[in-house]
């Protein structure tokens, strides 16, 4: 059996495992293997964002992050296990088999991208590429001990990715390292023209720059994200990584970001709406089986936003989450006026056991409160690990900062990781 | 109470008994966590859709060659067609 058969058994992070290809290994991530989260197309690889309603599509076509990838030399090893469409913060909302966490086959991988971040952690591949809209690429990377990198909306090209909410999408790397992540995102970074949400904004060599001796730059860490709904163990790791930041040279101070009460709310009517929407086209006559497959977390989520955007529940509900949306603009513009990077949690807790969360929409929504409120407003955020619990679960923390500053999140993270072995720990599987 | 027959109508998405009932009590707990934005005053806040910074990002008016499927291709994943066309249940009486 190969590693990749053994992971695959073991934890059901592969949907679909991708034979050896003859194409050609020539570019800068020459020979480099990945995997993608099984909500990119990829022409004649089955593709089933975990699924039954997907369960037989084989796309006709290529997504571009899949394809930039290609033309760099990488190789494509697997299909990853997901929360179906994205819905999800465990990898249990699927209808492939739950993921199971490396460190503890009895916990959850985190989600939605529990797939790809299993592959990483357990070194299936040099890297995965994940899909972030409330934390799906940065909470599996936090439960799996490994880097995950949230972009800027529109930094890279949606075209091809399976959407869940369009205006909170965005597609991004996840590997072992910051230094890693830099070299794929300059990759799969800038404008694409099947894209009209992709950003014009100029790829910065983000690998280069990373090594650059970085000016002075001050962390900031925000009171209310570290209050009472955070775990003690969590909380003592990431308040000891950022005084390990202040050792390298880091500033950091106090801010207040005093948002919290209202992240699930926005997040959990905007992303409900944009998906009901965009689910819309599963209608069985073009691809797809029919609507009773959708799982019912999915169908819970597309009865939410119907019901946030019917007659007579707009306003009150979609309309009021956009502009409280606005208020949480202002909100992270202020306190980055006065820092270049936030300094706060991933996920509120460990990975939970298998089947804890899955029948509870109430309890799984809130544990997805620190990662819900950079989608919105479009931030940046780099997720790194920081520690481990005394039961030897991976804790991560991330970094949020000003729109296209992926360049100085993967510079702190960086120099962190230089001092720091977090993320060279890997799981006894 | 949320009417989860007319949502799911709206939804086209087929409930059995079962399903509605364990939706209808689901739902409502959400509905009654995200109720919680009508504490926060909105006042002349003007809403936001999308963050992108861009407006009005159009193309030229021209085929993409690059881009067309096919009509086997635009047909291979359909389970019911007939004649180079995609079959679907009948709308009308």
């Amino acid at each position: 059996m190969t590693r990749i058969e053994e992971v695959a058994t073991k934890t059901n992070a592969f949907i679909t495992i991708v034979p050896k290809s003859t194409q050609k290994i020539d570019g800068p991530l020459a020979g480099k293997t990945f995997v993608l989260k099984d909500s990119y197309v990829t022409k004649g690889i089955k593709t089933t964002a975990a699924s039954k309603v997907l369960e037989d599509y084989i796309p006709q076509y290529n997504a571009t992050v899949y394809k930039k990838l290609l033309d760099a030399g990488a190789v494509l090893m697997g299909k990853m296990n997901m929360d179906a469409f994205g819905h999800g913060g465990t990898s249990e909302n699927t209808d492939f088999g739950p993921v199971k966490n490396p460190w503890d086959l009895e916990r959850v991988a985190g989600g939605s991208g529990g797939g790809p971040a299993v592959a990483v952690a357990t070194d299936c591949v040099d890297f995965a590429i994940g899909e972030d809209t409330g934390g799906s690429i940065r909470n599996p990377a936090a439960w799996c001990g490994i880097t995950g990198l949230k972009v800027t909306y529109g930094r890279v090209s949606r075209y091809g990715c399976i959407a869940y909410a369009s205006s909170f999408d965005t597609v991004g790397p996840t590997a072992r390292t910051a230094e890693e992540c830099a070299k794929i995102l300059e990759i799969i970074a800038g404008k694409d023209l099947y894209d009209a949400t992709s950003s014009p904004e100029k790829v910065p060599s983000y690998l280069k720059n990373i090594k650059t001796p970085a000016k002075k730059l001050t962390i900031g860490i925000p009171k209310e994200f570290f209050g009472n709904g955070l775990d003690k163990e969590h909380r003592k790791l990431i308040l000891d990584a950022a005084q390990k930041s202040e050792k390298i040279g880091f500033s950091v101070r106090n801010v207040s970001l005093p948002i919290l009460d209202y992240v699930i709310p926005v997040a959990y009517i905007i992303a409900p709406s944009e998906t009901s929407s965009n689910l819309a086209r599963y209608d069985g006559i073009r691809y797809g089986d029919t609507r009773d497959k959708f799982t019912s977390e999915t169908k819970r989520r597309i009865m939410l936003g119907t019901y946030t955007l019917s007659a007579g529940y707009y306003d009150a509900y979609y309309k009021k989450a956009q502009q409280v949306r606005t208020l949480f603009i202002e909100a992270y513009t202020k306190v980055l006026k006065n820092c270049d990077a936030i300094l706060m949690p991933v996920n509120p807790t460990p990975p939970p056991k298998i089947g804890k969360l899955i029948n509870d929409p109430v309890a799984s929504y809130l544990a997805d409160i620190y990662t819900y409120s950079q989608n919105p407003v479009g931030l940046p955020a780099l997720a790194l690990p920081c520690g481990f619990t005394k039961e030897n679960l991976p804790v991560g923390m991330q970094l949020v900062g000003k729109m296209f500053s992926e360049d100085v999140l993967l510079q702190i993270g960086y120099q962190y990781q230089q001092v720091t072995d977090w993320h060279t720990r890997k799981p006894n599987l | 109470m949320i009417d989860v027959k007319k949502i799911a109508k709206l939804a086209n998405l087929p409930l059995n008994q079962e399903e509605e009932k364990k939706f209808s009590e689901q739902l409502g707990q959400v509905v009654d966590l995200v109720s919680k934005l009508q504490a926060i005053n909105t006042t002349n806040i003007t809403p936001t859709s999308q963050v992108t910074g861009q407006t009005n990002v159009f193309r030229e008016d021209k085929i993409e060659n690059d881009r067309v499927l096919t009509q086997a291709e635009a047909l291979s994943n359909a389970k019911k067609t007939q004649n180079g066309f995609f079959a679907v249940s009948k709308v009308f009486e």
